[in-house]
């Protein structure tokens, strides 16, 4: 599959990824290459061949439904980039 | 005695007969790290209170004659995408530049548990994506046994200190080779244990039905070690597998007595350089003439592995790297208006090009329409890698091949063509896919560059691949050669 500069944009949106110019050029030559190489797969016949999420059998685990008070609430917040209160702050997404 | 050449069990048993202090041999590393890491530049951070302050605990115990446990007071490296909450965890990424985790992996909370002395954080390629940690996003590591090449990747900062001595032992992460591949760069050993043996937890993820945390040594010796205090069920990561722990150091007999190895046929053919070939073949003529048996084995779809994993490996990270949203931690950009360009531009500052080229393929490969196409063809045909590799431990105990096509390549010549950095990998990839525990140990050099020598394990079979390395190393001399650093 040949991979445009337009598919570039549609697939850094999805991302949200920011890119030059000159990397959407760039990315839509390599990862048509890559995309190419990739496909090389598709030789194979995976007909009725069942998918592998994880090469050890793993099942889900889950645990007991049990609060358990979280004492470093602090040490987070205060990594954060921007922050208010006990709260992350972000630029406004409402009008 | 030169501290910086030892192995962690000579230095304990130093450490029992009082003939050093911990003390003493963290300053020794630091002193080699002061003269050698100006040009090998295997560390991202370096943390020498803290060091001297923990080998000054360890000289307690010491002193007192208390029991030691085997990596008491050592020095060790650690791959700076594992957390440490006493020091940088950046990923050798911008968007981490400054992150302060505020809690340790799992492995290194072990570490702490049995008194190892922290005395770095080492060089990646950025988030572990990458095969000659070219892709830092803050400099390049150089290979120590000549500075114009390239240490291997990802976790080439830890390849490159224990083989400079500026660490004693170091841990890697290993995702498509990231152990192995650097080990076998810069004549050390690296062992990727078998998915689910050792916690996640804390290790920033990249692709996390591939990734695994492994040692890498100066010997066979020290792997066991740090496998007996990396190892085990961790309620915290739920991939890690509640079963029983052997005592890895009991593997350490020299012995492959009736030991069936399969020597990988698609793994020396073409594409593999011929002084590759033949020093994996003088490798198996010993391990024969030392009473195992050798048949070549056939595994017909590890062609197709690369590919395979070059649709997987992007399209998990394109997930796990959606969390580097600017909100909770990390780089945020500055002066954005809105939400979205928010996103938008944190992502473009903090993410260097072959994350980006990463995330690409990946959302590509899961976007609306192509998911059945790429992602679930490409776990199909895991199934069959898998199946081969089934199919050939029916007959063998381990199998074997180079670690790599090559020996590490010049620093700059093959950053233009990811293609061709990604076939590097073409021998490590496939067992990530299947989950299996490898390890890469040195068996030889060609034009001054180090080989190494790939064993590969049945699922939780460390102990024959340890045993099998060991045997090879007790027989032969290459683990004693060290580089010059110039």
């Amino acid at each position: 599959m040949k991979v445009d500069k337009k598919t570039v944009e549609h697939v850094a949106k999805l991302a949200r990824l920011g890119l030059t110019d000159e990397e959407k050029e760039r990315f839509a030559g390599q990862l048509s290459k890559i995309i190419e190489f990739a496909e090389t797969i598709n030789k194979l016949d995976t007909e009725n061949v069942p998918p592998t999420s994880h090469a050890i059998p793993m099942k889900n685990v889950m645990r007991e439904d049990k609060v358990h008070i979280f004492a470093h609430t602090n040490a987070i917040l205060n990594i954060a980039p921007e922050k208010e209160d006990n709260m992350f702050k972000v630029p406004r997404i409402l009008e | 005695m030169n501290p910086e050449e030892l192995t962690a069990h000579e230095i304990h048993r130093l450490f029992e007969n009082k003939k050093i202090t911990s003390t003493e041999i963290t300053e020794a590393l630091q002193r080699r790290i002061e003269n050698t890491d100006k040009k090998v530049k295997a560390f991202v951070a370096l943390t020498p209170q803290l060091a001297l302050k923990n080998a000054g605990l360890a000289d307690e115990r010491i002193k007192k004659g208390e029991k030691l446990s085997p990596l008491e007071g050592v020095p060790v490296a650690i791959k700076d995408n594992m957390c440490t909450k006493d020091a940088v965890t950046t990923a050798s990424s911008k968007i981490l530049k400054n992150y302060f985790p505020p809690y340790n992996a799992t492995v290194v909370n072990n570490l702490e548990a049995v008194g190892a002395v922290t005395i770095g954080k080492t060089n990646l390629d950025e988030f572990a994506m990458g095969s000659s940690t070219e892709n830092s996003g803050f400099f390049e590591t150089r290979n120590p046994w000549n500075t114009d090449h390239v240490p291997g990747g990802s976790s080439g900062g830890s390849a490159a200190a224990v083989a400079a001595g500026e660490a004693i032992v170091a841990l890697g992460s290993d995702t498509g080779g990231s152990i192995r591949q650097p080990a076998s760069f810069c004549g050390v050993v690296g062992l990727k244990p078998t998915y689910g043996r050792v916690s996640r937890y804390g290790l920033i993820a990249f692709a996390s039905s591939l990734d695994q945390i492994g040692p890498l040594t100066k010997d066979v010796e020290d792997a066991a070690i740090m496998m007996n205090i990396i190892s085990g069920f961790d309620p915290k990561d739920s991939t890690s597998v509640n079963r029983p722990v052997p005592d890895f150091r009991k593997s350490m007999v020299a012995d492959v007595k009736g030991l069936k190895i399969g020597l990988i046929k698609q793994l020396m053919g073409k594409g593999i350089e011929a002084d590759i070939k033949e020093s994996v073949k003088q490798a198996v003529k010993k391990l024969e003439e030392l009473g195992a048996k050798i048949e070549d084995v056939s595994l017909p779809t590890f062609e197709y592995a690369v590919a395979t994993y070059y649709i997987i490996a992007p399209a998990e990270a394109s997930s796990n790297l959606a969390r580097y949203d600017a909100v909770k931690y990390g780089h945020r950009a500055e002066g954005a208006q809105d939400l979205l360009s928010m996103y938008h531009e944190t992502r473009r500052e903090g993410f260097g090009p072959e994350v980006k080229r990463r995330i690409m393929i990946g959302t590509y490969a899961l976007s609306s329409g192509y998911y059945d196409a790429y992602y679930l063809k490409a776990q199909k045909v895991r199934t069959l890698i898998l199946k081969d590799f089934e199919k050939a431990f029916e007959k063998f105990d381990v199998l074997i091949s180079p670690t790599t096509p090559t020996t590490a390549f010049k620093v700059g010549e093959k950053s233009d063509d990811p293609l061709s950095m990604y076939l590097s990998d073409i021998a490590t990839i496939p067992v990530n896919l299947a989950g299996l525990p490898a390890i890469s140990i040195p068996c030889g050099f060609s034009k001054g560059l180090p080989i190494g020598l790939q064993i590969i394990g049945k699922a939780f079979d460390e102990e024959t691949i340890l045993k099998t390395a060991y045997t090879y190393e007790q027989n032969t001399e290459w683990h004693k050669k060290k580089p010059n650093v110039k």
